[in-house]
């Protein structure tokens, strides 16, 4: 070895020792910065990191709860739930989501609906979210998937409950539907309401009443794995089940109706006058709300939208119609209250002319030559248009548009189902907004509920009902009662009053019922054919109302003019006449004659209701049924 | 002399290393969720890492400075030969399949390059000539850059690092370092564009863990998430929900230490750095006591090599450090890196057992 070992060695030495000592420094910072950081994560972002650790591994799941069921007044099951098996898949549990939806199609049939509906869930859900692949497994198919199950990563099978209305398309007008929450229901809906639910009321009573129907989701916390699956289950927060609804509706006089209706387009609301409680809500054709359940197909929707019959469209919550001569027995007591002498007669020779003019406006028995002298009493009980057009053009626009409006014609009614329409009560002024004058001849005919005056059904049956109960008026209400399911305690809905029409004297109501008794019992009555042989006492009044304006030298036969040229059937009634119990208004579209198509449906709701039951049918009043599929 | 000195065991390594293995099995059994396969797997890879101890120390240091240039080049060979024929795990050729056992030619560099450094160092006395300096890093060069090639960036960075402390140790100038960090310096540009897109992605991440949650970025937040849970105390032996639940992932390897952190808190921390550190502490003063250049530069080397595997694997659990694959030494489940280790401080304990007692 070159140079002097002993003097290398020593400075070797000196030289590697204090690089030791370097390097002794060097690790003592870099332990200390990793302590540091030790330290810093584990005590002042502990609570931070704590928490994140629990998200991680618990993870609360939703139980949807059970949802309220509908009965009629007397406990007939209108919509309940039954369990469905559903295919539902995890997406974070599934490596490759091409291969088990083609692998699932071996098993189960998925069509391309199912596809399109899972697809669209997969955007907009959690993917750790059980997600419903396949509704309504058949048990074939059930089997056929738990053999398989094995390979099949990431699908479940779960029972579900599902909406389901066991009388079909009974009601549906009052009732609505539910159907799976849509983008449009997301942007409006707390989200924190629905967790773990699918379902939504769309329509109806489902809609309107969805707060009290849907209940409470209930939580299950679970410790969960990275790959979101569930290990063990550490705390439950039960659901709390969706309170039930007893509706005024009563479905024997709903299907008396739409019986009645058969497969003719038209409406019928009956009304307890006494409290606004709605006994019948129909409109026809009606549809199955079943298929909406879980998002109808686009074939059975086009089907429907399709259909000249329009079934989607609520006529009676929507349906706007001329009253025609419904409107009679209003403008009367209206003149009464103003100080008209009923006594007073009128001769009606089969046409009205205005002062100065030379157009005739016909009465519509103007080919016998007329009524003759009539008054009030005759004017009503025989519907004599040239009485009214003179009482019309007496009153004046004005005074005709204040007495509907007193009777609620032109503003909704307040029902307690969404979407509700009013009809129309035309006035100068509406006029002149569309830059139009208004010309007296709108006047006269306004006597006889033609022209531009539109009513809905609802709004006719209620201005009835508020003529039977001495002008007393009432919120229309679907629902009579809520019961809470655990404690079957019902709470009843206080009648919700209306507007109330002043009358100054009560002689001029009787006068106007009497008429109206007449008009069913007199056998010159418009409405004898439907109620003369009533085992209780009617008041009604028929309106045959023009769709489109004849020529006036024309003949109208019903049986012979093209159906969709036909007038409008309509019926106003109540019964007993003496202390009304109901009050109905029914349209019939392009029906023909009032008083020979809508009267004899609407004295088959009145049987429905004032009469006892057949035996047959005898449902025990305020018992309902065992109601399935309650939350336990 | 007692048995351990006719062993050649320093005793108070082997304790301690001994200790440190026990904890290690206790914490891979929760860490590996309790299976019992695995931790007879690693008992017996332990077994045969004490076997291996033992077997190395009764090598002489003046055998292992004759053998370096050789386990130098041998290890040469087999890095040229897992490019062309290695198998290829995880998108890395690292393995080389010898019919019964698999293993990473880039373990043998790891003691190979201390002592081929150390060898060439003590050809002549510190501090190293600039021409023998020049040849070493030469000599480095070629290893570290097939192992980066594999990819296997980890590893090239511990071997580039374990060369390095070597050269420190001899003595290699102020001057000297200085330059090489200007050089470094000036070709961190280079190497960043010779990067791989993942290697990037994962420096990025160091800076920003929360930039891709789900990508990157989740070994690192799922590994601070179970450490910064721990808390002070721990959440107690089997209780790492991180590590149970399938969150924190590579648990029983290159991520043990967050389980470990998120199970004995910061108490069990400090005691397991004061293990490893007296572990450390106990190397460098076997480096310091050595008796000629040779055996001073690989116990120095070994010691710090030793030093970087720790820090660096805390330094990446701890979201200090990118995240490299370096297990957390005798505690990570995983075979060559713990013969390797198991080897090395045989070689320290044969340095150390071998000097000629003439001072003390």
């Amino acid at each position: 070895m070159p140079g002097t070992p002993i003097k290398d060695y020593l400075r070797e030495s000196r030289l590697f020792n204090s690089r030791i000592l370097v390097v002794v420094a060097i690790i003592t910072f870099l332990v200390l910065v990793l302590i540091g950081r030790l330290a810093y994560l584990q005590t002042i972002d502990h609570k931070y990191y704590a928490t994140l650790s629990n998200e991680n591994s618990i993870n609360p799941v939703p139980i949807a709860p059970v949802r309220g069921l509908i009965f009629d007044r007397n406990g007939v099951v209108l919509a309940e739930n039954y369990p469905v098996l559903t295919l539902e898949i995890v997406p974070n549990q599934v490596k490759n989501m091409k291969a088990l939806l083609s692998e699932l199609g071996k098993v189960v049939t998925l069509n391309p609906r199912d596809l399109r509906n899972f697809y669209r869930q997969l955007r907009e859900k959690p993917h750790f979210d059980s997600l419903v692949l396949r509704n309504n497994l058949t048990e074939e198919e059930a089997d056929r998937f738990a053999v398989q199950r094995y390979k099949l990563t990431g699908a479940e099978l779960h029972a579900r409950l599902e909406r389901y209305y066991p009388q079909g398309a009974l009601a549906v007008a009052a009732l609505g539907y539910v159907g799976r929450i849509s983008e449009s229901n997301t942007k409006v809906i707390d989200n924190a309401d629905y967790r773990g639910i699918e379902y939504i009321g769309k329509l109806g009573v489902e809609a309107s009443y969805e707060n009290v129907l849907r209940g409470q989701s209930g939580i299950k916390k679970v410790e969960v794995n990275a790959e979101g699956r569930a290990i063990r289950t550490l705390d439950r927060i039960p659901p709390v089940a969706g309170e039930n609804l007893y509706l005024n509706l009563d479905a024997r006089l709903q299907s008396a109706a739409e019986q009645a209706l058969g497969d003719r387009r038209g409406a019928v609301v009956a009304i307890d006058p006494r409290n606004g409680g709605v006994l019948a809500f129909v409109s026809t054709p009606s549809y199955d709300p079943n298929q909406f359940v879980d998002g109808i197909s686009t074939t059975a929707y086009k089907a429907l939208m399709d259909n000249t019959d329009r079934p989607l469209l609520n006529r009676a919550l929507d349906g706007r119609y001329a009253p025609g001569s419904t409107i009679k027995p209003f403008l009367g007591l209206g003149a009464l209250e103003g100080g008209l002498n009923p006594n007073k007669t009128y001769y009606c020779p089969g046409w009205y002319s205005l002062p100065g003019s030379t157009h005739r406006f016909h009465c519509w028995r103007w080919r016998e030559g007329g009524h003759g002298v009539v008054d009030l009493h005759d004017a009503i009980v025989e519907s004599c248009d040239v009485y009214f057009y003179n009482l019309a053009v007496h009153l004046g626009i004005n005074r005709i548009d204040s007495i509907l409006n007193e009777f609620g014609f032109g503003a909704r009614t307040g029902v307690d189902v969404p979407g509700e329409f009013r009809g129309l009560v035309p006035s100068p002024a509406w006029k002149a907004a569309h830059g139009l004058p208004w010309y007296p001849g709108e006047t006269v005919i306004m006597g006889v509920g033609q022209g531009a005056v539109l009513v809905t059904p609802l709004e006719l049956a209620n201005a009835t009902a508020m003529l039977a109960d001495k002008g007393v008026g009432f919120q229309p209400r679907i629902v009579r009662a809520i019961e809470n399911p655990t404690t079957r305690v019902l709470t009843y809905l206080k009648p919700v009053p209306g507007h109330t029409v002043a009358l100054s004297n009560m002689n001029d109501l009787k006068d106007i019922v009497h008429d109206m008794t007449d008009v069913v019992s007199s056998p010159r009555g418009t409405g004898y054919v439907m109620g003369h042989d009533a085992p209780y006492k009617i008041a009604g009044k028929s309106g045959t109302a023009q769709v489109k304006d004849m020529p006036a030298s024309a003949s109208y036969n019903a049986k012979k003019v093209a159906e969709n040229l036909r007038d409008n059937a309509v019926f106003i009634a109540f019964a007993p006449a003496g202390n009304p119990r109901i009050a109905v208004a029914v349209i019939v579209e392009h029906g023909g004659f009032g008083g020979e198509v809508a009267g004899p449906i609407a004295r088959k709701v009145m049987d429905a209701y004032l009469l006892p039951d057949p035996p047959a049918l005898a449902n025990a009043p305020g018992h309902p049924r065992q109601a399935p599929h309650h939350a336990g | 002399m007692n048995n351990w000195q006719r062993w050649h065991i320093d005793r108070p390594l082997f304790l301690a290393l001994s200790l440190l293995s026990v904890v290690g099995m206790f914490v891979l059994y929760s860490a590996s969720g309790e299976n019992s396969m695995l931790m007879v797997r690693h008992t017996l890879r332990m077994a045969l890492g004490f076997a291996v101890l033992v077997g190395v120390a009764q090598i002489r240091p003046e055998t292992l400075r004759r053998w370096s240039p050789y386990i130098f080049a041998f290890g040469l060979v087999l890095l040229v030969a897992v490019l062309a024929i290695g198998s290829v795990t995880l998108g890395a050729r690292r393995w080389l399949n010898l019919g019964i056992i698999r293993f990473q030619p880039a373990e043998i560099m790891k003691l190979g390059m201390p002592m081929m450094l150390a060898w060439l160092f003590a050809r002549d006395s510190l501090p190293p000539k600039t021409r023998y300096i020049g040849l070493g890093g030469a000599i480095a060069l070629v290893p570290i850059l097939l192992i980066a090639k594999q990819p296997d960036l980890g590893t090239a960075a511990l071997i580039l690092g374990s060369a390095l402390t070597v050269l420190f140790l001899a003595g290699m100038s102020w001057r000297s370092i200085l330059a090489v960090l200007v050089l470094a310096a000036m070709g961190a540009p280079l190497l960043w564009a010779h990067l791989h897109q993942y290697q990037r992605q994962r420096i990025a991440t160091l800076l920003d863990p929360t930039s891709d949650p789900l990508g990157t970025g989740y070994h690192t937040i799922q590994s601070m998430i179970a450490v910064g849970s721990g808390g002070f105390f721990g959440k107690g032996w089997l209780n790492s929900s991180q590590a149970h639940l399938d969150f924190l992932p590579e648990s029983s390897t290159d991520f043990i230490f967050a389980v470990f952190a998120e199970e004995f808190g910061f108490l069990g921390i400090a005691m397991l750095f004061c293990l490893y550190l007296f572990i450390i502490g106990r190397s460098l003063l076997i480096a310091f006591y050595a008796q000629d250049t040779y055996t001073r530069l690989l116990a120095g080397g070994l010691a710090l090599t030793f030093f970087m595997y720790f820090f660096v694997n805390i330094g990446m659990v701890s979201g200090v450090l990118p995240v490299v694959g370096v297990p957390l030494p005798l505690v990570s489940y995983g075979g060559s890196a713990t013969v390797t280790l198991m080897a090395a401080f045989g070689m320290l304990m044969s340095v150390h057992t071998h000097r000629k007692i003439i001072t003390h």
